[in-house]
């Protein structure tokens, strides 16, 4: 099978107030198509495992892989458009640019790839809106919406580029029960029929359950 | 490059009102500075050109007054000698071959033109009163080529004096203070006690009130015969210069040639054009105050701009966006607000400049002004722009580096 994320001895340290080993050792690998969830107890290191895995913290000890190219050591200007290009994310909360409406902010990661031309990137926009049952949001402000469809937008924004992997900071955390069974029958959908392969951190435990393997930690290790 | 416009765009256009405020700010300050910088230099240029046009460029005198070597030294020249509150020899201020000299200079490339003159204290007998006043001896024609007195006549023609051996042309403050008209008979006294009547052809003004109420101009002829001197009798020559910048280095040569004192404009009005300095000084100054204070206003509105949109850089970095994008849509807004203040700002400063061009000024009797003079040289406009973007781009650097350097994950985990 197809290696998409791969981590070899990730360790990390908090230094404040005192020095600690927020991650011992994390050996993890995750293959395409995979819907992967990270689960532990508050403090585990769940968290900081996800964002050592979406390139944006790069102070760490051990190596990280993802999709084929050894980003430990990049720049950060090379890591930023490496974020464009391959990892889609999805926030708790659900962080759309509040001044730009539904479409553009979708637009805006494609835009900034430069793949394509406006006008492709447009209707490639209201395709991944209407996936995600929002198309008729596409011009309202981001501010406009509601929790549910601003999560979906986040969700559409995160998949226009094609990621080669989705990585989510506790996706439902913020919603009501409904709206978490929509997005994650979504993100189960996109696993499923197209795929995506898909990291969330969670510590909902029905949410946990349904994905294709579950990812547990505790002080800093995987412990199943 | 395009998006990071556009972002940038959507920023500014979403809280219209903060950014007019910025705008304002810098606009303010270069408007203030275009009319400030536009009325002073004006007034500046004004009276430079009063006092420059009614001085020449190079004078030639006898400086009876100039240190002189001692009887003493002459014949104890090896001795050391102090000769206490020395004294001038009474000799004759006339320049030995003075229209020789004139023929001399008037040869010269670099020069426009060189009028010989004569001048005479004089008392202009007005009923009992007795008024001071001056009468320069010229050739009236040369005077004219090198100061325009043609058009500076306000009533008579100036050519009459050619043939009136005992006409002459008075300023405007004199004729007033005498109540005399153009064809009134004047009486004047010497200091030596000679007295003469002389007729009034016309007068003139200047615009400067020291000369407009004492100068009158006669011909050479008729000084030489009020001062009861023969026909070669010459004091000064004026010299008037195509490029006035090189006064300085020709006043020498000439003092050199002829071994008289030869003084050029910077030294004569050395005073007046330290005035200039100062007031420049004190223009650019006030109006960088301005301007300075301006940039700190945009510093500020810039800064909690980003304090605003912590979230939105997170998730800017998040989705794929460098420091130097962020740090660029940032900078963009600096530069726009800059920019479009600034152009306001030329508007303003130059609707300013004309409104007080046209604001009724009374000179009084120092100089003779019905409105301000206003400069408008492009060259204001230019600095005006020129420092308004880099004042509110320096400002718009430091907040945009702290957005540059933001940890998006201290945001995004931070809720």
């Amino acid at each position: 099978m197809e290696r998409v994320l791969h981590t070899y001895k990730i360790t990390k340290y908090f230094y404040e107030p005192e020095k600690f080993k927020v991650l011992n050792e994390i050996d993890l690998t995750v293959y395409k198509g995979e819907f992967l969830s990270l689960v532990g107890k508050s403090g585990c290191g769940k968290s900081t495992l996800m964002y050592v895995l979406s390139t944006m913290d790069t102070d760490y000890e051990g190596e990280l892989e993802i999709a084929g190219t050894r980003v430990t050591g990049k720049d950060q200007n090379f890591l930023a458009a490496f974020r464009n290009r391959h990892i889609g994310f999805v926030f708790q909360f659900h962080y759309l640019l509040p001044e730009f409406t539904a479409l553009q902010n979708v637009m805006i990661p494609a835009l900034k790839l430069g793949h394509y031309t406006r006008e492709e990137v447009e209707s490639r926009a209201y395709q991944k809106l209407e996936t995600l049952g929002v198309k008729d949001q596409a011009l309202k402000n981001a501010s406009k919406l509601s929790g549910g469809q601003q999560q979906r937008v986040a969700i559409a924004r995160a998949l226009i580029n094609d990621p080669d992997i989705i990585m989510g900071d506790e996706p439902t955390g913020n919603l009501d029960s409904h709206n978490s069974n929509i997005v994650f029958d979504i993100l189960r959908e996109l696993s499923q029929n197209f795929h995506q392969t898909i990291v969330a951190v969670t510590h909902d435990e029905e949410f946990a359950r349904r994905t294709d393997r579950v990812v547990e930690m505790s002080d800093g290790r995987i412990i199943s | 490059m395009k998006l990071v416009l556009e972002i940038a765009y959507v920023h500014l256009v979403a809280k219209p009102k903060q950014t007019i405020v910025a705008m304002l700010g810098v606009t303010f300050g270069i408007g203030m500075f275009i009319a400030l910088v536009g009325l002073m230099t004006g007034l500046n240029d004004f009276t430079e050109d009063v006092s420059m046009t009614s001085s020449p460029d190079i004078h030639i005198y006898n400086d009876i007054t100039a240190e002189r070597t001692s009887l003493l030294d002459e014949f104890n020249y090896a001795g050391f000698n102090v000769v206490h509150h020395q004294k001038p020899k009474n000799e004759s201020a006339k320049l030995r071959n003075a229209l020789q000299m004139v023929e001399t200079i008037r040869e010269d490339q670099r020069v426009y033109g060189a009028a010989p003159y004569i001048v005479s204290q004089v008392f202009y007998n007005y009923g009992p009163v007795q008024l001071n006043g001056q009468i320069f001896g010229v050739d009236i024609l040369e005077e004219s080529k090198l100061f325009d007195l043609q058009s500076k006549m306000k009533s008579g023609r100036m050519e009459e004096l050619l043939s009136n051996q005992d006409g002459i042309i008075v300023g405007t403050g004199l004729a007033r203070k005498l109540n005399a008209v153009p064809g009134d008979r004047v009486v004047i006294t010497t200091p030596q006690g000679y007295t003469m009547s002389l007729k009034i052809l016309g007068t003139f003004q200047m615009g400067l009130g020291a000369l407009d109420n004492v100068r009158a101009y006669a011909n050479i002829g008729t000084v030489q015969t009020i001062l009861q001197e023969n026909q070669t009798y010459i004091t000064d020559i004026n010299i008037k210069l195509k490029d006035r910048s090189l006064a300085k280095a020709m006043a020498a040569d000439y003092q050199q040639m002829f071994s008289y004192k030869s003084e050029d404009w910077e030294t004569a009005n050395a005073t007046f054009l330290t005035g200039v300095i100062i007031r420049n000084i004190i223009t650019y100054a006030v109006s960088f105050t301005l301007l300075i204070v301006a940039g700190f206003g945009i510093y500020n509105i810039l800064t909690m701009t980003i304090y605003n949109k912590m979230k939105d850089i997170a998730i800017l970095k998040a989705m794929g966006f460098a420091g130097r994008d962020v740090r660029l849509i940032f900078l963009i807004q600096a530069l726009v607000i800059g920019l479009i203040g600034s152009l306001a700002g030329l508007l303003i400063g130059f609707m300013l400049s004309v409104l007080i061009s046209r604001a009724p000024f009374e000179g009084g009797d120092v100089v003779s002004l019905d409105h301000f003079p206003v400069n408008f040289d492009p060259l204001f406009y230019l600095i005006g722009i020129v420092f308004g973007v880099v004042t509110t781009t320096v400002a718009g650097l430091m907040p945009s580096r702290k957005a540059a350097v933001v940890d998006p994950i201290e945001i995004i985990r931070g809720q």
